[in-house]
Parts: structure tokens; C-alpha cells; sequence
């Protein structure tokens, strides 16, 4: 099997109060995950403009991961299912301008879910290096 | 521009460990704005603060990078330095190296690349950052604690203690709650009438506590320090400042079949009722249900015995309006209904009570005026069976059960047995049970006392079925230490009902956007280190509605929320999370879609004049966000259509700078 050289760039949007806190939680518990994860922390997921995610694929992410409270559980009462709806459409629009579903994903990760968070990356690091470089979305005037 | 420190910390080894700090320093020091980069072994000791602060004035900084652990472990640690160096706090951005860099990539080489990278990410976001000031807001002093238990009344009673005024709000015509309808309390025995009554008549003779007793919350609004709450007091018909509570009405009221709910139904009241004796405010109350006055017009009894004058057929519910600082939240428990468990009988025969039945009937104030008699027959039970666990610890049987341990239940059931085996000798009793848990001071001690020189029963195994035959239960059981199988002719059954919170708290969670767990339980702030703050500002947790609770934990719950109401309401001023959301009025377009969206209501419109480029003045409809009341979530940013709403603090270019930085 091929093995790619090339290390994929994840970029992980994590919300402040569980998914940020659910990453710091992986930490303590020295959970491994990839490096290709890197984490910015938002107020709330809902927080995320879609402008960012495509800013992330036009850089030359491979895979742009949304992290936040469980349905129900938001600490600012509905932001988690604003999130829903939204990438829901933001994903199949990117699906059709062929950015694979799986390079993009929501996840409910609660701040005592660091188990879960660090599957998550794990998993989604797997999926996402399997499918190889992003070149669909990458703008190359950015690599000047 | 900004001229940026960047400060790289060791941690000990926990950093070092798999990061090279120095080569990250080293890289950092090359990225736009930095003018400073160091690396310490612990930044947040006073060394290291001290450090930050000689940079800032040695360089000039006017941002900070701190690359460390979490910033919910130390970013409040170094606002605080930024401040003391003279910076605003805000303008320090923290790359969390530690939780999620070191401490999980156990690599050198991918270590150090990923901590570069965050590094770079938190200069390229400081670089935008602003200096924000939070805003101030008034505390209004007075503290509301929904709910009249023991736990709402001490709560009431420390912050009355320390000056403040308190409103208790509680839904049944007298406070006292769960705690007035016991006989005794484990492991002291002390009798519960005669350690609460004296803290309810506290209650009422204390300046500074309200009571509106038969009243509930109907609306709340604002955010912490600016609660505005609306109270519904229920028309009781009788007017509360005159009424003696001399009984006169009681006695002489004909309609006198109505169940009694203080005696859960055991024994019947009159329309007009005082709860029990020593009911706080002691005032009677109509039940209009049953008050054939109220019902046909026919009857009139009360108005004409009341020496006071104090009936009033004609009164209506009044609504209350009150500002609070802090409100807490004692919305107390239930047990469980009893209809589901048709294994028990409990709708088939009256001689199968839950325990809390059972409690009032050894009560000397109880029905049976504290003679143990069965309900059916009004015989004194000679066999009496103790079934533990109905409904708790079921994970099975989810639909009709709770999953959790009702924590009590073991305990009072060994009081119980303890007491009907003291004052009945003849009588034999049996406890079924799953385990017997007694942590608890003094707890295990009481129940070894009824096992050992009680003589109580207890025995391994769970009740299969309870069925009346003649005047007797039977009741079929397995004893799973002996293997067998136990048929007993019980006179008595007690069910330990699993406990619940109460059908209020669900809607009140609403009202106050409080979260609750999957049981209707509230959520704490932090399970451990913030057990008394629910997740909203300014609503604090006492008693049994955050979780199942003895005595003495209430109580030690209670003065707890109580301590930090008064830690909140002592401050004049309460300082807001500044970053919150702002609108740009120049950009925005009125479309009210963040109007729409806000959780919390902080988006108003108003019209604004604007000079057009003709010279012109025109009026347009813009969004003006309280930054009081935003909480700042961020969801307004999302839709506004034209860019104008954004959020301090986390602004579009600040994280686009970031997403730039890592995809570099």
C-alpha cells in the first residue's frame, strides 16, 4: 500500500464550553490523536461562519471538523441546532462543488467526552488522509 | 501594528516533555508583530508573571501570547497580569500547547511543528485584537428562592442573616415542604416537626424574608443582578393580613369529605383548610374545588363564623411583579407514582403504603394520630414487609423506574423497621433490598443497630409480587444468599418510592434557560467544584431539585447557595463578558434576522438618522445589541446578511487570521 508522505490538515472549530473543554479533557487523560488536528476555539459552534470553513478549504485544508454541545445541551440554549442546520447545507453545497462529505463533519462532543473527542479525530484523521489531498477548493494564488 | 510578547512556557516537564520550547520561541519571534519571545519553566508562578510584566514595559508590548496549558486554566491568571502591566486584559490570547499538544502527541518533532503552528495562530489573531472593556450593570439586592422546603428556607434565612432581603416562593398555602410531613429523621431520631417548625417560625418573624405562600413564578426575565420576575399569587379567598388562622372556619365548614394531600389522602380535610397545625403564614385557605360557595353560591358558612371578617369569596389571582439580584432554585421532590408497579398492588389494596404514607401514620399529628394501624381496617400489623428500591436503580424497567439510586431510601426504611420494632415488639419486620448503602455519618452504625438489637429482617433479594388475599398480602420473594424462595402473610407492605423531582421544575427550567439533565434534575455548573451555580449566571441550586439528598445535605447545600447569593448581591456592580456582539449601523440593513435568532432577546431596533452623501438626513431601522443581556454566543454574526453584526473578541478577521495561520 501507498503510504502518503504528505501529512493531511485538519482544522477542528471547537466550541468553548464542551467541545474545547472535551479536547482539554483527551489532554489530561493523554488520549492521542493526530497532530493534523488543529483547534480553534469559538463562543459557541453556531458561532461559525460558513466563511470560514471555506476559507479553511481555499488555504488547502483536507478536512474541516465542527465540534460542539450535544442537541439540547447548548449553553447558549439553541446554537447547536443552528449549527446543524446549517452545515447540513453548507456540506451537501460543498459535496456538489466536490468537496468529498467526508472531508467535512459535525460532532456532538460534551466537556466530559474526551474519550469521544479523541475517536473522533482519530477516526476523522483516518477518513480524511485516506482520501488525499484537497485539491478541489485549494486557491494556489494562497501558496505564494 | 502591534508590538507582541510572545511567552512560551515549560510547564515543568509537561510541555518540554514532548515540545521543544526553545525552538518555538525561536519561531515565534519572526511572525508579524512579535518584537519579544521567551520561554520559561512555569509562566503562571509569580517568577514568571513577573517576567511578563517586565516585558511589556522593557518592550512596549501591546499584546500578549502566552503558549501554555488551557486558557480555562490560566487565561484569567494572565488577564490579571496583562492588567497589572498596564494592558487591557483582553488583549492576551493563549495557544494551548499543553491539553492539546504535549500532553497527546507523544512525538518531539510533531510536538514542536503543531505548538509553532498554534503559536502562530494566537499572534496572528492578537494581532486584531482590541482592547474591550466590559460594562458594568447595577445588582439589585434581593434574592428569590423559589420554593419553601427545608432547603428554601435555610437558604432564605443565611441570606436574610446577612442583611438582604429574600421573597420565598412556594406553590402549597404553608412552607415546610417534604421535611413537615415526617415523623422523625435518621440516624439522631430527632423528631422533624420539632427541628423545622422552629426554623419556619424563623421564617415568618424574619424582616427580611416575604412569604408568598400559595403563589408560583409565572415569567422570568432579564439576566443576572436584573431578574424580573412575575409572581402569581392564587386567590385562597381569604384575606391573609387579617386571618388569625383560629380555625373557627375549619371546624364549622359542612363540606368535610375533601382528601386530605398533607396526609396523602389518608384521611379527609374541610374545603376551608390550614394544612397542619403549625403551617407558616398560618392562614386558612379555600380550596375551590370542593367550597361549595365558590362552586353554587350555596353555603357561606366560613364568611359568617370569621370573627376577623377575613373571607373573601370575590378575591382574585393577583400577579407580583419584583426585581431580583439572584434567584435559587429549591424546587424539591416527589415520589414517584405508584401506578405502574401493579406487581405491588399498591391501587389494589389500601394495607400496601409508599414509605412516605408510612411516615405519616406514625406521626403523631398524622391520621392515626402516630398509631401504627393498617389503612384498610384500622388493625394494628403484626407482619410488616419493607420493599426497597421501587423504581430506583431500574435501568430496566426505564419507563415506569428511575435509573439512579434515590440515595434515602435505604436509610429511612432502617428507621422505619427501627421504630415499629421500639414501639412494637410483636411485630416482625422485613426488608428486601438490593445492597444497603449507608455512607453517611452515623449511617451505617443506625442500620447495623436495627439488624443487630432491633432484630429487623433484612434480606437479599427483591419482592416478586404482592397480591390481598382475605386480610392478609402475600407477598412472594427470593432470598438470593440462601437461594430460596420466601412466600410471606404480610399485614403490611411499604413501598420505597424512588424519588423525583418535581413537575414544576421542567417548566421553571424554561423560564430561567437553566439546563437539566435527562431525570429533570438541574445540571450544576461544574458537578465538582461548582456544585451550588446551575450553568445561567445568577440562578443557584439548593436542595433535592439538583439531585437526591438527605437531610443534613440539604441543609449543607442550602447554606452554600446561600453564601454565594450573598457573594453576588454584596457587589454594587456586576462586570459583563464583554465580548459580545455589535452591530455596525452603517452596514446593517434592519432585516431583523439576528432579532430572530438571539437566544436572549439582547437585539432591539431603533431608527437612526443618517446623512446621506446628497446632504439628505435619512432615517433608518438598525440592530442595537444590550450588551448586558448578549451573552455572546455568536449566532447573530451567522446570518446577518450584510456583515454588520460581529462578535468582540472572536471577530470574523480574527478567526479567519487563525484559519489562515494554521492552513499555512
Amino acid at each position: 500500500m501507498q503510504v502518503n508522505e504528505r501529512k493531511p490538515l485538519i482544522v477542528a472549530f471547537c466550541c468553548n464550553w464542551c467541545s474545547y473543554a472535551g479536547a482539554d479533557l483527551a489532554g489530561n487523560n493523554r488520549l492521542s490523536y493526530p497532530a493534523d488536528v488543529k483547534i480553534i476555539k469559538v463562543p459557541c459552534s453556531c458561532r461559525v461562519n460558513p466563511m470560514f470553513i471555506l476559507r479553511a478549504f481555499q488555504r488547502g485544508a483536507d478536512g474541516v471538523i465542527l465540534c460542539g454541545c450535544h442537541p439540547g445541551d447548548c449553553h447558549y440554549t439553541s446554537g447547536n441546532y443552528y449549527t446543524r442546520r446549517r452545515m447540513a447545507l453548507l456540506f451537501s453545497m460543498l459535496d456538489y462543488l466536490g468537496i468529498e462529505k467526508e472531508r467535512t463533519r459535525v460532532e456532538w462532543v460534551s466537556a466530559a467526552e474526551g474519550a469521544k473527542f479523541a475517536a473522533t479525530m482519530n477516526d476523522f484523521a483516518q477518513t480524511v488522509a485516506a482520501l488525499g489531498e484537497n485539491k478541489r477548493l485549494e486557491d494556489l494564488r494562497c501558496k505564494k | 501594528m502591534q508590538r507582541i510578547g510572545v511567552f512560551v512556557c515549560w510547564c515543568g516537564s509537561n510541555i518540554a516533555g514532548t515540545v521543544d520550547v526553545q525552538a518555538v520561541s525561536e519561531a515565534l519571534k519572526n511572525e508579524p508583530g512579535v518584537v519579544f519571545s521567551a520561554n520559561y519553566q512555569y509562566m503562571c508562578s509569580q517568577a514568571g508573571q513577573n517576567m511578563i510584566i517586565e516585558a511589556v514595559k522593557e518592550h512596549n508590548l501591546t499584546g500578549i501570547v502566552v503558549c501554555s496549558c488551557s486558557p480555562r486554566m490560566h487565561e484569567a491568571t494572565f488577564r490579571k497580569t496583562a492588567a497589572a502591566a498596564g494592558l487591557n486584559p483582553y488583549m492576551v490570547e493563549i495557544a494551548n500547547i499543553r491539553e492539546q499538544c504535549s500532553w497527546v502527541h507523544k512525538d518531539m518533532l510533531t510536538g514542536t511543528e503543531k505548538a509553532i503552528i498554534l503559536g502562530k495562530a494566537a499572534v496572528a489573531k492578537v494581532n486584531l485584537n482590541t482592547p474591550l472593556v466590559a460594562g458594568e450593570t447595577p445588582v439589585t439586592k434581593r434574592a428569590l428562592v423559589i420554593g419553601g422546603g427545608i432547603a428554601g428556607i435555610q437558604t432564605a434565612l443565611d441570606i436574610a442573616e446577612a442583611g438582604f432581603p429574600v421573597d420565598i416562593v412556594e406553590t402549597k398555602p404553608t412552607i415546610g415542604g417534604k421535611m413537615a410531613q415526617l415523623d422523625k429523621t435518621f440516624p439522631t431520631l430527632d423528631c422533624a416537626a420539632c427541628i423545622l417548625t422552629p426554623k419556619m417560625v424563623d421564617v415568618a418573624q424574619n424582616e427580611n424574608i416575604r412569604i408568598f405562600s400559595y403563589s408560583e413564578v409565572t415569567e422570568v426575565k432579564g439576566f443576572v443582578g436584573n431578574f424580573d420576575v412575575t409572581v402569581k399569587k392564587k386567590a385562597r379567598y381569604v384575606n391573609e393580613d387579617i386571618c388569625t388562622g383560629c380555625g373557627a372556619c375549619v371546624e364549622k365548614c359542612p363540606m368535610k369529605k375533601v382528601p386530605n394531600e398533607f396526609n396523602l389522602n389518608m384521611d379527609n380535610r374541610s374545603a376551608i383548610y390550614i394544612p397542619f397545625a403549625q403551617a407558616v403564614p398560618k392562614v386558612a385557605t379555600i380550596d375551590p374545588n370542593h367550597c361549595n360557595m365558590l362552586k353554587n353560591g350555596r353555603c357561606g358558612v366560613c364568611s359568617k363564623v370569621c370573627a376577623a371578617g377575613a373571607i373573601d369569596y370575590k378575591q382574585k389571582d393577583e400577579y407580583i411583579q419584583e426585581k431580583y439580584g439572584a434567584i435559587v432554585v429549591a424546587t424539591g421532590f416527589n415520589p414517584i407514582s405508584m401506578d405502574k408497579f401493579d406487581e405491588y398492588a399498591y391501587n389494589q389494596s389500601k394495607d400496601v403504603i409508599t414509605s412516605l404514607e408510612f411516615e405519616r401514620l406514625t406521626n403523631a399529628a398524622g391520621p392515626t394520630a402516630g398509631k401504627l394501624l393498617r389503612p384498610s381496617d384500622l388493625k394494628h400489623p403484626h407482619t410488616i414487609v419493607f420493599v426497597q428500591c421501587v423504581g430506583s436503580r431500574c435501568a430496566a424497567c426505564a419507563e415506569k423506574g428511575k435509573e439512579y439510586c434515590s440515595k434515602i431510601c435505604c436509610m429511612y426504611t432502617a428507621k422505619h423497621a427501627m421504630l415499629t420494632r421500639d414501639k412494637y415488639p410483636d411485630t416482625e419486620v422485613y426488608v428486601f433490598y438490593i445492597d444497603v448503602r449507608t455512607p453517611g455519618k452515623s449511617f451505617d452504625e443506625f442500620y447495623r443497630r436495627a439488624v443487630e438489637e432491633y432484630g429487623v429482617h433484612y434480606i437479599k433479594g427483591m419482592v416478586g409480587k404482592v397480591f390481598p388475599e382475605g386480610d392478609k398480602l402475600k407477598v412472594q420473594a427470593s432470598d438470593l444468599l440462601n437461594n430460596k424462595q420466601l412466600h410471606i402473610d404480610a399485614d403490611l407492605v411499604v413501598l420505597a418510592a424512588a424519588i423525583e423531582p418535581d413537575k414544576s421544575a421542567r417548566p421553571l427550567a424554561t423560564m430561567l434557560t437553566a439546563s437539566m439533565d435527562t431525570n429533570d434534575f438541574f445540571t450544576e455548573a461544574h458537578p465538582k467544584l461548582r456544585p451550588v451555580e446551575s450553568p445561567t449566571a445568577g440562578v443557584f441550586l439548593s436542595g433535592t431539585c439538583q439531585g437526591p439528598k438527605d437531610i443534613p445535605e440539604t441543609v449543607s447545600q442550602a447554606s452554600a447557595a446561600a453564601a454565594k447569593v450573598i457573594s453576588l448581591l454584596v457587589k454594587d456592580k456586576l462586570k459583563g463578558n464583554p465580548c459580545v456582539a455589535s452591530s455596525d449601523e452603517l452596514m446593517c440593513n434592519g432585516c431583523s434576522s439576528c432579532e430572530r435568532v438571539c437566544p436572549y432577546g439582547a437585539i432591539t431596533y431603533e431608527d437612526k438618522e443618517f446623512r446621506m452623501p446628497d446632504r439628505t438626513v435619512a432615517i433608518r431601522r438598525v440592530a442595537k445589541v444590550n450588551p448586558a443581556v448578549c451573552q455572546g454566543c455568536g449566532c447573530c454574526t451567522v446570518v446577518c446578511p450584510s456583515g454588520a453584526m460581529d462578535l468582540r473578541g472572536f471577530a470574523n478577521r480574527q478567526i479567519i487570521a487563525e484559519v489562515d495561520a494554521i492552513c499555512k
